[in-house]
């Protein structure tokens, strides 16, 4: 393993001379998703107020970049990169279908659950 | 002699040496850990989501919850500390796989460094984390709890920033202590007893004319703000008990759940980063004894930072659905 890291990210858009080299390239990648993170939650531009698919677009843009930092936590760091497809597969598709499947489940439940309070005969502003 | 030959070969295949997915035993087992660590972490994270989308239309704001960083009095910062403590779990991740790097190419010196700077940011994070949960436990401006379970807040009519009950509230000179089981009746006793009572914020809210109440009412991003005139009513007809900071009971920011939340969360993360910081101090005292150099290999130290990572890997998602979101 020790040798052969895969240097390239991007799909070998940006190439890295060694693995040093990569991890101090992520660091200022996730460093600038951060950033742009939390200046989105300071400013909270109007435009991303509007509600799609039930959620702000600012949350969707939030979860979507999270998702994006997740990839290269794990992808380089944690060297999923570096692993056999087999490994990647098993532990990355085991862990998505779950989890969609809990947050499907979950939130559509907790929808009902609004809307019974919201439209129905139950009293909660006291 | 087919079944000699397919022996022989189930031996070599189960007698030990081999490395499924070439990966090793003990990194194949980090996953395994790994992946049920995650699936037990969305499942607290989508029951957040369940309690949040329950109520959609309540739910506090984080940005006016979480205000403050150390040293800095008066303002209201919101997000920058918890950029912060992001940054360093990042950075720790980092030093952390600079040090499995050095590992691979057997330099026990850099192992040793990187290592220890892992350990530092570890437990500046695991403080900044503990000084989070003193400040909301905290509080800051005090609100009151209806009979309906709700918390009403005060806000400026004029300038729509929340009041302090502590600039308003009236003083009543009262005998009333907390009753402890040492000093009334032995087999009972209450938790502490609020700054103000309610009669107090009552006759000091009637005293200001510019105050208004606020209820955990969303609409259009804003919280509902009461007229003067239905403000007194509801604070007279419906406020129930003071409510200062935040606990697993009651939550001044708006609905308790919040708060339950945050603290079961965020104090399970903590958790995490808390053993990930023990193990990567024992790890950091067997680089020092050399004793992954007698083995020949650092493997350990990748194993550890497997670990180390996830735990970075969940804080983002807890960051985002805490704080951003």
């Amino acid at each position: 393993m020790a040798d052969e890291h895969k240097l390239e990210i991007f799909r070998g858009l940006i190439k890295f001379k060694s693995n040093t080299q990569k991890i101090w390239g992520v660091l200022i990648l996730l460093t600038i998703v951060t950033t742009v993170e939390v200046v989105l939650g300071i400013i909270k531009p109007e435009f991303m107020m509007e509600s799609f698919l039930s959620m702000k677009i600012l949350n969707w843009v939030f979860i979507i970049l999270t998702i994006v930092k997740a990839y290269y936590i794990t992808w380089d760091f944690m060297h999923m990169r570096d692993e056999t497809t087999a490994l990647r597969r098993v532990v990355v598709w085991t862990a998505i279908f779950l989890i969609c499947y809990l947050l499907w489940i979950l939130i559509q439940e907790a929808g009902y659950i609004f809307n019974t309070y919201d439209q129905g005969y139950i009293k909660r502003d006291f | 002699m087919s079944s000699t030959v397919s022996t022989s070969s189930q031996n070599e295949g189960w007698s030990g040496g081999n490395k499924p997915m070439k990966a090793s035993y003990g990194k194949l087992m980090m996953w395994f850990f790994i992946v049920s660590d995650a699936l037990t972490f969305s499942g607290f994270l989508a029951a957040y989501g369940f309690s949040r989308f329950k109520f959609i239309n309540s739910w506090p704001i984080a940005d006016e919850v979480f205000t403050h960083v150390p040293f800095v009095h008066g303002q209201e910062l919101p997000m920058i500390y918890v950029a912060f403590m992001t940054f360093v779990l990042i950075m720790s991740s980092v030093t952390m796989v600079l040090a499995v790097d050095a590992g691979h190419h057997m330099k026990k010196a850099k192992v040793t460094f990187y290592m220890f700077l892992t350990i530092i940011g570890g437990l500046i994070f695991v403080g900044s984390q503990a000084w989070e949960w003193a400040t909301f436990i905290k509080g800051d401006f005090g609100a009151v709890k209806t009979y309906g379970g709700n918390i009403i807040q005060f806000v400026d009519a004029d300038s729509d920033h929340r009041v302090a009950l502590k600039d308003f509230a009236q003083h009543i000179p009262s005998e009333r202590v907390q009753h402890e089981s040492k000093k009334g009746i032995w087999f009972m006793s209450e938790s502490a007893l609020s700054s103000y009572t309610l009669e107090e914020v009552i006759q000091g809210f009637e005293a200001s004319p510019n105050l208004v109440v606020r209820t955990q009412i969303i609409e259009d991003n804003h919280k509902t703000v009461l007229s003067r005139e239905e403000s007194l009513r509801v604070l007279r007809e419906n406020g129930s008990y003071v409510v200062e900071g935040a606990n697993l009971r009651d939550n001044e920011y708006g609905t308790p759940l919040f708060a339950d939340f945050f603290f079961f969360i965020t104090g399970f993360h903590g958790f995490h980063v808390f053993s990930g910081v023990v193990l990567n101090i024992i790890v950091f005292f067997n680089v020092i004894l050399g004793t992954y150099e007698k083995r020949g290999s650092y493997e350990m130290v990748e194993k550890v930072g497997l670990y180390w990572h996830f735990v970075d890997l969940v804080w983002v998602f807890v960051f985002t659905f805490f704080y951003l979101v």
